[in-house]
Formats: structure tokens, sequence, C-alpha cells
């Protein structure tokens, strides 16, 4: 940068005293109006992130209106008790059982039994000849094989299939706790104004009640077509199989890379090349990370993906594992680059004593360097992995199932994920699902804010400096 | 800390060959060199192979990444549906019609990109300036953490934001007559909102590495705080800010979420004759597809392979490397040819 020495003014009149006050005060007022502007620039950052958050928890609570086909005191009396002394919630395995069969007709009975039975020692809706001759053929049922069906599965169908919740009305948490009344109002404006939106329905039926979206029960809930009880387990488990099989596969080629290329690496021309490959492969868009993985996981090592090689597993490569290592190629930069920032961090002088007892350059490392790296290397894995489970982009490339209602249970299973999840919630257009989406995003927010603290608690406590 | 390997037998033997030469008589060098050479250790000639393994990792990535984009580019071409010089020229991409020209989808990514950078790049240079010259170190580890929080949200739930908070707000201030419920305004906010952390923080750096005699010495002329941030400080730091907003435009680029849900999935096909270029084509209130939400919306579907729509989805994803790329090339060189070295 070259300096150009501006030409000097000729200075004819020097300001008397009161002008100078006046041009200082106005030099001050504008530093002082920039610096307003700058503080409400910055102001306007945090308030976009606060917003966002509010959004997400006001979406994620709230009152909702809601019409049951039946309600659950009947539900109660169907499974033969009286509603006055036993509530809904109360109800066991068999009552719930009973309820199901007064309150469903016998086809979709022996469909939900075809699924999964209901006892393991006898039949509900099936007769055991008929169910004997299913099991035996060609094709048996899923429902032959596997265990019988938990008391809250139960209780899902009862309310699935009985009850029939159906929300008509949403509304936020901060309307329902402020102004409830409003919102009751509004439904029954659009009753008055619109009967033809609800035909089946009067506004009698209609109940208002709190709901919690983000509660213990939607956390647990597998995926359901029905919004009234769509949970997550599904998603939370397929993101927990993700991760592990990333970090399984980033963890040590990263670290290993980085410990290379900090350590080993003399600089030479593919050294090097190595090291600008990183530093470039750490800003290729994620998407394209997902066309590499459906193009040469999903498709062109489908039988290893797919687990057909194993003689188990999916039909096609849109597996866990193809999805897992897809992240995992994601992340690899980023573990790479943040370990070789823990080892470079690690003074000169440790590894000049390991090599003067007479260590080999290995053993240093070993037993001198990683050591002392190995906080700085974890903080920065935890926060690659933290990236790696929002990322969404990538896991729609490679085909995450959309609708999913059968756990993952291994490496060669389908899977559906939380960052899928949401996406697929947010862009139906019924407010119901736009709010399962906000409790979503709630949990997948708390689950990252978990590993983030982890990060931070990890740093502090081996921040010790070595010097 | 124990020191390397003390425990180890191989160490203790070494250790009594290294002393034995001492008691030899003279006539025995060739011995002693021979006992002073280096022991083969191949255990840690594998480690070591393993290691160099890892990193060369990262090679085959960007090879397979440039081998399959490439691949099924070259057959996208080959197809005699579409040719490389209709795909670069034509301005209306239908693939249902077999119309596949790219500049619709480029459009809409532009849209957005900009949009972005008019929200990113004021507020995170400002809040870069903020930070790096105003600001009390408390005021600093207040703000500077909320930014990084900002970085750690994943870019669908800001595309939910999009669409439940920003897209409504949109349509109650222009009407809803005006502003679609696909939107580019909306996405391009967002994804603003996305970059200006990335902005912020690398102006920051830029900023903090400006040594402080530039700054004292401006101050000892008589200059404002004011003039020290804006003429002395900022332009010392011009090549960093500059490669910073350059990262945050890539990134942009690059981002899917937020604009597969907010903009919409019809791409904006116009004709430069008749399109009128404000009212239509740079519209930001109507729904654009970009290069990024065409690939996750075609994806997304059950897509069978060796099919024409299978095979663009590579062919724009080529399109977009090379942009992210060059935008990526582009701030290293800024750096390096702008960079200043105080010292």
């Amino acid at each position: 940068m070259s300096i150009e020495a501006p030409e000097r003014p000729v200075q004819e009149h020097f300001p008397t005293p009161d002008e100078y006050a006046g041009l200082l005060s106005k030099r001050t007022r504008r530093a002082w109006v920039v610096q307003m502007f700058l503080l409400l620039m910055l102001t306007i950052a945090v308030l976009g992130l606060s917003i966002l958050l509010f959004t997400i928890i006001d979406d994620s609570f709230g009152n909702v209106a809601t019409v049951n086909q039946v309600e659950p005191e009947e539900g109660v009396v169907l499974a033969g008790l009286d509603p006055a002394t036993t509530s809904f919630g109360d109800l066991g395995k068999d009552e719930l059982v009973t309820a199901l069969q007064a309150g469903i007709n016998r086809n979709v009975g022996r469909r939900l039994e075809r699924e999964q039975r209901f006892y393991e020692d006898r039949l509900v809706f099936e007769p055991q000849a008929s169910w004997d001759e299913l099991c035996a053929s060609d094709d048996p049922a899923p429902g032959c094989t596997s265990s019988a069906r938990d008391a809250g599965n139960v209780s899902l169908l009862v309310q699935e299939q009985v009850i029939e919740p159906d929300i008509i009305a949403v509304s936020g948490m901060v309307e329902s706790l402020l102004n409830p009344a409003a919102f009751e109002e509004e439904v029954a404006r659009d009753f008055a104004v619109n009967p033809e939106k609800y035909p089946d329905y009067t506004f009698d039926q209609v109940r208002f009640q709190w709901r919690a979206w983000f509660s213990w029960s939607f956390i647990t809930s597998p995926a359901s077509a029905t919004p009234e009880i769509a949970g997550i387990r599904t998603a939370v488990l397929g993101s927990i199989w993700l991760v592990a099989v990333t970090v399984l596969f980033a963890v040590p080629v990263g670290v290993g890379a980085a410990v290379y290329l900090e350590e080993f690496a003399k600089p030479t021309r593919l050294n090097d090349l190595i090291q600008t490959n990183i530093n470039n492969l750490a800003g290729v868009p994620s998407i394209i990370y997902g066309m590499l993985g459906l193009a040469v996981l999903v498709r062109a090592l489908e039988p290893i993906t797919s687990g057909s090689l194993f003689g188990t597993g999916a039909p096609n490569g849109r597996t866990v594992l193809a999805a897992g290592l897809t992240l995992g190629l994601l992340t690899l930069p980023v573990v790479i680059i943040s370990s070789q920032e823990a080892l470079r961090a690690v003074p000169g002088s440790l590894r000049q004593a390991g090599m003067g007892l007479g260590a080999t350059k290995w053993q240093t490392v070993r037993s001198q360097v990683l050591p002392v790296a190995i906080p700085g290397i974890l903080t920065g894995t935890i926060l690659a992995v933290a990236r790696a489970i929002g990322e969404t982009a990538p896991l729609i490339l490679v085909g995450a199932a959309s609708f999913i209602t059968q756990s993952p249970s291994g490496p060669f299973s389908q899977f559906t994920a939380l960052p899928i999840q949401i996406f697929q919630w947010t862009s139906l257009p019924q407010p119901e699902w736009q709010h399962l989406a906000a409790a979503a995003s709630l949990t997948l927010l708390l689950l990252l804010l978990i590993l983030n603290g982890a990060a931070v608690i990890l740093r502090n406590k081996y921040s010790r400096r070595i010097t | 800390m124990q020191p390397a390997g003390a425990r180890s037998a191989g160490h203790t033997r070494e250790r009594r060959e290294l002393t034995r030469p001492m008691a030899l008589k003279l006539g025995a060098v060739d011995n002693m060199k021979e006992q002073l050479k280096k022991r083969r250790r191949p255990g840690e000639r594998v480690i070591i192979g393993s290691l160099f393994f890892a990193g060369a990792i990262s090679i085959a990535v960007t090879v397979g990444i440039l081998w399959e984009l490439g691949k099924e580019s070259l057959l996208f071409f080959t197809d005699e549906v579409v040719s490389v010089g209709q795909f670069f020229t034509s301005t209306v991409w239908q693939p249902q019609a077999e119309n596949f020209g790219i500049w619709p989808l480029i459009l809409g990514t532009m849209l957005i990109t900009v949009i972005a950078l008019f929200v990113a790049v004021p507020i995170g240079l400002a809040s870069a300036i903020y930070l790096s010259e105003y600001a009390s170190p408390r005021v600093r580890g207040f703000f500077k953490p909320l930014l990084e929080v900002l970085v750690g949200i994943p870019t669908v739930v800001f595309g939910f934001f999009a669409i439940t908070f920003v897209t409504p707000i949109l349509r109650d201030i222009f009407g809803t007559s005006v502003v679609g419920f696909f939107n580019v305004l909306s996405a391009g906010i967002v994804v603003g909102l996305l970059i200006v952390p990335l902005i912020s923080s690398l102006a920051e750096d830029a900023m903090s590495a400006v040594p402080s005699s530039l700054r004292q010495a401006a101050y000892g002329l008589g200059a404002s705080k004011l003039e020290v941030s804006l003429r002395v400080v900022v332009p010392a730091a011009l090549s960093g800010i500059a490669a910073g907003i350059v990262i945050g435009m890539s990134r942009a680029v690059g981002e899917t979420m937020v604009v597969t849900l907010a903009a919409g999935a019809s791409p904006r096909n116009f004709n430069l004759g008749s399109d009128s270029v404000f009212g239509y084509i740079l519209s930001p209130f109507e729904a654009a597809q970009t290069m990024t939400g065409y690939i996750a919306i075609t994806a997304s579907g059950d897509i069978s392979y060796d099919t024409i729509d299978y095979n663009s989805i590579f062919a724009i994803g080529l399109t977009l490397f090379v942009i992210t790329l060059g935008l990526n090339s582009l701030s290293r060189r800024i750096v390096k040819r702008f960079r200043q070295e105080y010292d």
C-alpha cells in the first residue's frame, strides 16, 4: 500500500473558539451516530437469533382445538369400566385391547394383528386356524415373528383408531398464555363464517386444551401419518445410528491424517497437495457430498452398503451405513483441520524432549504429543459431529426415507433422521405439522446444546497451558 | 508424564547396546557403525503408512467427486435430448418438456445470494467493527458467543424459520397479493442471517490482525475512534474482509435447505425480450428455484438411476462445484495478493 500524501490545504482562516466548539461537537455527534449504527447492526443479528429461537419455542407449545370422534370417557366405557372412577390414562393393556375390540371393525383389527400381534399366547381378531395357515405360507405376516405389542403401543392404537382426535386449529405459546380467549373466539368465528370447512362437527364438540408438542411422549413415539400422535423416536434413533457411523469413520481417519500431516509429512509436493486439497474440501457445499454418497456409496457400492454381501439387509443401498459414511466424508476435513490445530498447539519442546530421550518419532507422537493434544482434538471433533447431526441436504440425496415407522436396527437398515423429519414436516401445508416441526427443531437444538456444552466443559477442564 | 517407551523392553535393550561400544577396542569401528545403525521398525512403518493412507483418503474424496460429477454430466450431455450449448444458453428449465437451460436456476441462486449479501454484509461488517474496535471485553464476551450460537443452528431450522416467521411477516407488510407464499426475498433474508456470523468472524479476525501501532499512530495524529476504525483499520484489513465476503457468498450459493423450503420449486423461466427485467425477472417477491433446490427436490423423490433427471442433477452439481470452488480460490487469492505484512 503506497501512501500518497494529499495536497496540504492552505489554511487561510483558523476557526474561532465558537466555530471550533461547533466543529468539535459535530465530529463527536457523527462518531456517536456511527457507533450507534454499528451497535444497532450487531443488535439486529442477535435479534434475528432471538426471534428464531422464540419462534421455535412458541410453536412447540400452545392451545389446540380438538374434535374427537369418540371422547376418551367413552373409550373407558368401551373398555367396560366406569368413566367416573377411571380416566383413559389409567387403562391397562387388557382394558385397552377390549376398548379396541369394541371400537374398530374386525378387518382393521386383523390388519393390525398381522402387523404385530397383541399377545404372545393368544389371538384377538384372527381365528387360530387362519393365523396358522398365514404363518405357514410362503409370505408370512410380520406379526408371525415379531414380539407382542406393549401397553403404550396399544394405547396409541386406541387413540389413533377409536378416539381419532382431529386438531382443527392451533395457536402459539404466548397467545395461549396471555390471551387464551382470543383463540377460542377465533375458532368460534371461523365455525360461524365458514361452516363448510367443518362438515362433520359442530362447535360444541370442539375441545380446547393445552398441548405440549414437545414432550416426552413426542420424543418416544414413532412417526405417524396422524399429526396428533406423531413422534420422533424413529428419527432420533436414526440420527444416533448415523452419528455412530460418522464418528467411527471420521475420527480415526481424521486424526490419523492430521497426525501424518503435522508430525510426519515432509514438505513434498504430494503432502502440499493433500493439505491444499483438505482446505478446498472444507469449502465444498454439503449437497455435493450428498451426490458423491448417492453415486458411490448408495449406487456403486450397493452390495456393501445394503448388506447383501453379508447376507442381510435392505433392498437397496439407502441405509444407515451409506448415509453415515457420507456424513463422515463431509466431516472429515473439519476433523482434520481442527486436529491439526490442536497438534500445532503442542509445544515443540515436548517433542524434542521425547526425541532427546531416544524415542522414535512415532513413540514421541504416541506418548508425548497425542496425550497433550487430545482435549483439543476432542473439542474440535465434538463440534464437527454437532454439525453433522444438523446436516440435511446430503441425507436427502442419499435417500433418507421420508416415512418410516420402524426404528433402525443396525447399519444396514433404512432410516430417517431428525433434520429430515423437520424438513418433511415443514414442507407440509397443515399448521399441525409446523408445530411438530418446531418441536422436532427444539429437540435437535437441545441435542446440539448438550454436545456444544460438552465441548466447552472439555475445553475448560483441560485448557491448562503447557509452556 | 511417562517418558516415551520407558517401560518397553526394546528400549532397555537399546540402551545397553549403546553403552557397549565404549568398551570396545579401536579396531572395531565397523562393528560399532553397524550397531549404531537405525534399527528397522516394521511396526512403525505400518503405522506411518496407514497415517499417510488416512491423509490420502481426502485426495480420493476429491477424485471421487470430480469423477462422479464428470461422468454423469458427460452422460447428460451426450444424451441427444440436450446439448452443452443449450444447457448454458437457454433460459427455460422444464425437465418434463426436456428443456434444460440452466439460466433460470442460476438466476434463482444469484437473486438469493445478492439479497443475502445485502443483509449479511452491513450487519456482519458493522458487527465486526464494533466487536473489534469498540466493544469492551464484557460486551464482547456477551455478543461473541451469541453469534457463535447462530453458526451452530442447522440450516433446516433456518428454513423452518423462513417459512413460519419471515414469509408471513413479509406477506403482512407487502400484501398477500404481492408476495407469494414461496418467495426469493424470505429465503434471501434468512440465508443472509445464516452467513452473518461467518462474515463477521472472518472480518473481525482480519481487523484484530492489524497491528495496534497503526491505531496508536492515528490516535497520535488526533484521529477519533471512528476515524481510526473506518480510515485506518478497515482499509488495512480490507483483504481479509473481502475474502470473508467472498466466502460468505460461496456459502450462500451452496446453501440448500433454506432455499428449498422457502423459495419454492418452480424455476423462474424467462424470456429476455418479452419479460420485464425488474417486474418479473429480478422480482424478489416471486418463487424461484435454485441449483441446490433443484438437486434436493429431484433427489427427494424416488429417483431412478440412468434417467435424464438423475444425470441432470450431476450436471448442475458440477456447475455448482465449479462456482463454489472458484469463489473459494478467489478468496484465497485475495488474501495472498493484497495482504499487508506488518512487522
